[in-house]
Formats: C-alpha cells, sequence, structure tokens
C-alpha cells in the first residue's frame, strides 16, 4: 500500500498546488462562517422586532381555536341539506361574486403577459438594444412590482370609481412587473448563438427577438403564464377589501359584520376554486411543455 | 473588389486585429489560418460588422462599409453572409424556417413577425437545401440533425441570401472527417459554381491547402503570411504558430481532418 497522506510534495509546481489549495480554503470557511453570522444576526433581530415570542404564539392559539369553532356551522344529520342550504344561503349572488373574481384574475393576467413580454427583451441584459432602454425598462417593471397589488388598487379605486376595472388594473400592473422580471431572466439564460446567426443574416432586432429568442423561451413563458393565473385568482379574491370587486368585499362585510359561518363558506369557496384552477393550470402547463418539447415554438 | 485598410480591434489593453490591409479580389477562396487568439475570428466579424472596427476601414466595390448604419448596414450583412463553428442555428425551429432566416432582411415587419414568407421564398430555401442533399430534413426541428448537417444547413440559409461574399469561421473544427469534407465541397461549389468569395477560418493547414487558392495567416492580430500554398514552407509555419516549447517541426498530419484520398 502506498500511504498517499505521507507523500511529500515531489516538485515546486505540486508544492504551489497545495498552497493554493489551502489558501482557497481558508476563503472558503471564512465566507461560510460570515453567512453564519449574518443570517444568525438577522434571525435575532427579527424575533426582538417582531415580538416573535413563544409565549405570545402559546398565548394566542386557544383564541384561534375559538375564531374556528364560531365559523362552523351547525349541521346535523337528519336536517343536513337544508343546514347546508342555510350555510351557503345567498349562493346565487357569492356564485356572481366568485366568477366576477375568476374572470378578474383572467384580464388581469392578459395584461401582465403583453406588458411583461414586451418589455422583458429590453429589459433583458442580453438583449436590450441600449443600456437607457435597459435602465428605463428595468425600473418600470421594478415599480409595477414592488408597489402590491392592494395599493394599486386603492389608487385605481380612487381614480376609476369602485369596481373590477380597478381590481383588473391594478392586479394586472403587479403582474405585468412580476411576469416582465421573471420573463426578462428567461431571456437572459438563453443560448446567443441563435442571435449571432440572425445578427449575421441582417435581421433587425425585432426579427431576432421572433425567430432566435422566442423558440428558446415559450415553454417558460407558458409556464410562468399559468402559474402567475393562479396567483392573480388569490390576489383577486381579496382585492374587493379595498372595493376592487370579487369576492374580496363580501369577505369584508361578514367579517365585520360577524357572521362567522359565512366566512367559513366563502374561504371553502374560495379554497375549491383555486384548487381546481391550481390543478388545472398544471395539468395543461405539462401538456404544453410536453408538445412544444416536441414540435418547437 | 473587398478591401481592408489598416483595419484594428482593440479589446480593453488587447489588440485582436492590428492594423490589418488586405485586398480580395471577387471570386477568390481565401483560407485564413493562424493560431487560437491570432485575430481570426474578430478579422471576419469586422468584415460583416459583427463587430465595429476601432481604426480603420472595410471597403466593398467602391462603398465604405464602416459607415454604413440602419438598413443599408443590414444589406451588407445580407450581401456578406457568415457561417460558424457552431452553426448558430435556431435549434428549436424546423430546418426550413432557419433556410427562411437568410431572406428577413429583405422583409418587412409584420410578415417577420407573422413568419409569413412568399412561394418563391420557399421554393429558393428548398432549392438551396436540395443543393445540399437536405430536402427530406427540410421540415424536422434543426436540433435533430447532426452537426454535419447543421453546418449545411447554415450554408443553406447564406445561400438564399444571395450573398456577394461569404465568411466562415472555423466551419469544420466541430465536425468529423466525413462532414468536414462534405462541408469544405460546399464551400468550394459555392466558391466555383457561383462566384461567390469565399474567406474561410482553418485551423488544418492541409485543408486549407488543398481548398484555398490563396492563404493568410494571422499571428497577434498581423498578417504574417499572405500568398499561395506552396509558398507556405515549414520555416514560414514556425513564424506563424510560434512553436514554443516544440523541438521538432509542425506535423500538418497530427491536426489534419482529411480522409486520404483514394488513389484515382
Amino acid at each position: 500500500m502506498v500511504a498517499y497522506a505521507d507523500t511529500a510534495p515531489t516538485s515546486p509546481v505540486i508544492a504551489r498546488f497545495h498552497d493554493d489549495y489551502r489558501a482557497q480554503r481558508r476563503t472558503a470557511l471564512r465566507n461560510q462562517f460570515l453567512f453564519t453570522l449574518v443570517f444568525i444576526l438577522c434571525y435575532a433581530a427579527a424575533t426582538v422586532v417582531g415580538d416573535f415570542y413563544p409565549a405570545r404564539i402559546i398565548e394566542g392559539f386557544p383564541r384561534l381555536g375559538d375564531f374556528i369553532v364560531k365559523t362552523v356551522p351547525t349541521i346535523r344529520f337528519e336536517t343536513f341539506w337544508s343546514d347546508i342550504a342555510l350555510w351557503f344561503q345567498p349562493w346565487r349572488f357569492w356564485l356572481g361574486l366568485l366568477v366576477e373574481t375568476v374572470l378578474i384574475a383572467f384580464l388581469a393576467t392578459i395584461i401582465g403577459v403583453v406588458g411583461g413580454f414586451l418589455l422583458s427583451f429590453p429589459a433583458a441584459r442580453n438583449l436590450t438594444p441600449h443600456p437607457a432602454v435597459l435602465w428605463v425598462s428595468r425600473r418600470w417593471l421594478e415599480i409595477a412590482r414592488t408597489v402590491p397589488e392592494l395599493v394599486w388598487a386603492l389608487i385605481f379605486v380612487f381614480s376609476f370609481g369602485v369596481g373590477p376595472i380597478a381590481g383588473v388594473l391594478a392586479i394586472g400592473l403587479h403582474a405585468t412587473g412580476a411576469l416582465g422580471k421573471l420573463y426578462s431572466e428567461v431571456n437572459e439564460n438563453i443560448d446567443m448563438k441563435p442571435v449571432e446567426g440572425l445578427r449575421a443574416a441582417g435581421a433587425n432586432w425585432p426579427q431576432m427577438i421572433r425567430y432566435a429568442v422566442v423558440p428558446q423561451v415559450i415553454p417558460n413563458i407558458l409556464s410562468y403564464t399559468l402559474l402567475r393565473f393562479e396567483i392573480n385568482v388569490r390576489a383577486s379574491s381579496i382585492i374587493g377589501y379595498v372595493g376592487a370587486g370579487g369576492l374580496g368585499g363580501e369577505l369584508r362585510q361578514v367579517i365585520s359584520f360577524q357572521e362567522y359561518t359565512s366566512i367559513s363558506a366563502l374561504f371553502v369557496m374560495i379554497l375549491l376554486t383555486v384548487i381546481v384552477i391550481d390543478f388545472s393550470c398544471e395539468k395543461v402547463r405539462h401538456r404544453f411543455i410536453g408538445i412544444l418539447g416536441k414540435v418547437g415554438g | 473588389m473587398l478591401e481592408l485598410r489598416s483595419l484594428t480591434r482593440r479589446f480593453g489593453d488587447v489588440t485582436a486585429v492590428d492594423a490589418v490591409s488586405l485586398t480580395i479580389a471577387p471570386g477568390e477562396m481565401v483560407g485564413i489560418i493562424g493560431r487560437s487568439g491570432a485575430g481570426k475570428s474578430t478579422l471576419l466579424r469586422l468584415i460583416n460588422r459583427l463587430l465595429d472596427p476601432s481604426e480603420g476601414q472595410v471597403s466593398f466595390g467602391g462603398q465604405d462599409i464602416t459607415a454604413l448604419a440602419g438598413r443599408p448596414l443590414l444589406e451588407w450583412r445580407g450581401r456578406c453572409a457568415m457561417i460558424f463553428q457552431q452553426f448558430n442555428l435556431v435549434e428549436r425551429l424546423d430546418v426550413l424556417t432557419n433556410v427562411l432566416i437568410g431572406r428577413l432582411y429583405e422583409r418587412n415587419f409584420m410578415s417577420s413577425m407573422a413568419k409569413h414568407f412568399t412561394a418563391a421564398e420557399r421554393t429558393l430555401a428548398i432549392q438551396a437545401l436540395d443543393r445540399l442533399d437536405l430536402v427530406p430534413q427540410a421540415l424536422q426541428r434543426a436540433a435533430t440533425l447532426s452537426g454535419g448537417q447543421q453546418q449545411r444547413v447554415a450554408i443553406a440559409r447564406a445561400l438564399v441570401q444571395d450573398p456577394r461574399i461569404l465568411l466562415a469561421d472555423e466551419p469544420i473544427a466541430s465536425l468529423d472527417p466525413a462532414n468536414a469534407t462534405r462541408v469544405m465541397d460546399a464551400l468550394r461549389d459555392i466558391n466555383t459554381n457561383d462566384g461567390i468569395t469565399v474567406l474561410v477560418n482553418l485551423h488544418t493547414l492541409d485543408t486549407a491547402r488543398t481548398y484555398c487558392g490563396r492563404i493568410i495567416a494571422m499571428r497577434d492580430g498581423r498578417v504574417h503570411f499572405d500568398g499561395p500554398p506552396a509558398d507556405l514552407t515549414s520555416a514560414r509555419l514556425r513564424d506563424i504558430y510560434g512553436t514554443d516549447n516544440l523541438e521538432a517541426d509542425i506535423d500538418e498530419s497530427v491536426t489534419s481532418t482529411a480522409i486520404p484520398a483514394r488513389a484515382a
């Protein structure tokens, strides 16, 4: 057996390698230590500032239980159907609001896709026609997505009045920012060789995007879009809180009037809708990816 | 007539192409050789303006190419087709569309966004594919083709551009010997039958000797040799490639990708 560990450096080249290796290890260890330290400090600060103490959580738990118990409707076996009917008594009204909620999400997703798609190319570092265009489109996407949907909704309710229009615009604008960012990251990860091929053949910028970039990014764009639709349905079910249409307004109403069983009824409706949409988006997404994998964009 | 006058390109402190002056007559087939990093690729990219020169001028038929911008620049790239070592096709598109990309510089915005091409253009594309024996693959995705087939698709794309010049940047460096031979034969065919000027960067000396009537050797961004293959002696090769610690002369058969020709 050869004792590898005892093998002394046999040449200056190998000796230098060992020195370099040790130096590299030292740097890596130091970075790991610093990272851990920063993480612990952040965690400690968050606990203190946010009052996130175990005692408070234990104290609050019973109240959470009380609330849930109150929202459970009384359903007896002998009067099962009439109890359910009572629980969902205004169901026609609620169903209308639910459809409105999904349609708000649908229109908002369209706005987000169109805006995000168009801006994702100038906002991609590797594709932008000019650094100034990159800067402007990135800042615009940032503003659109950093402002939460509810804040956009407040602004649009003020300018366009109470109703679904404000909700569509608010969620659409936020989705533009979020999708534009995701799309542009997809664009930055493409293979640039086809882009060079297009440029060398005398193609202009829109042609280069259409032929060299879009075919590469389409599967990811579809995937992100369907994911965003799911997120938008969740957002539009709450956006009515500030008067921007959908179920949220009703949710606010029943909570402030302490109609506990109605809270749970609405919750069940939203939950079922989100589950159905999540499930079908997932299916569609996988089918799209499968199809595109075979024939191309 | 393609003319380069003291063409220079710097990247930071590095001068990739250093005051290169050349005159290339229409219909020539020129091989450009030199070690990696000698500036061969940069030179080709300066000619079709994928890169802008730091100094100097490119002119073609009296037209100043370095001054072109906008529409005329795109038209120049159309007249000056280019193929690449990695083929640079759009792998997710079918072969026919990849060839039709060579017509884009004459298409307007709406029709090119809709991927609409005329029947005449499709005919042109399929004829180009036929010349390169690729008609059966026309509707396949480019990704499904072998490297040699992909490079021939790239040549078909270059052909439908109706170019005056064809620039080839290491076109056979990623190919096996049989495919390399087919690609080089196709370039020679285009050169002799269509009268298109071909400038080809090559790693393999014997390929350059076999196919090119004129060889230009570059070292450190400068032209170190310009003449017929016969004048390329082993002393000159040492000068071009810089043999560093190599004791022996450069053995061309080591880098060769040619299949030895059968006795005819």
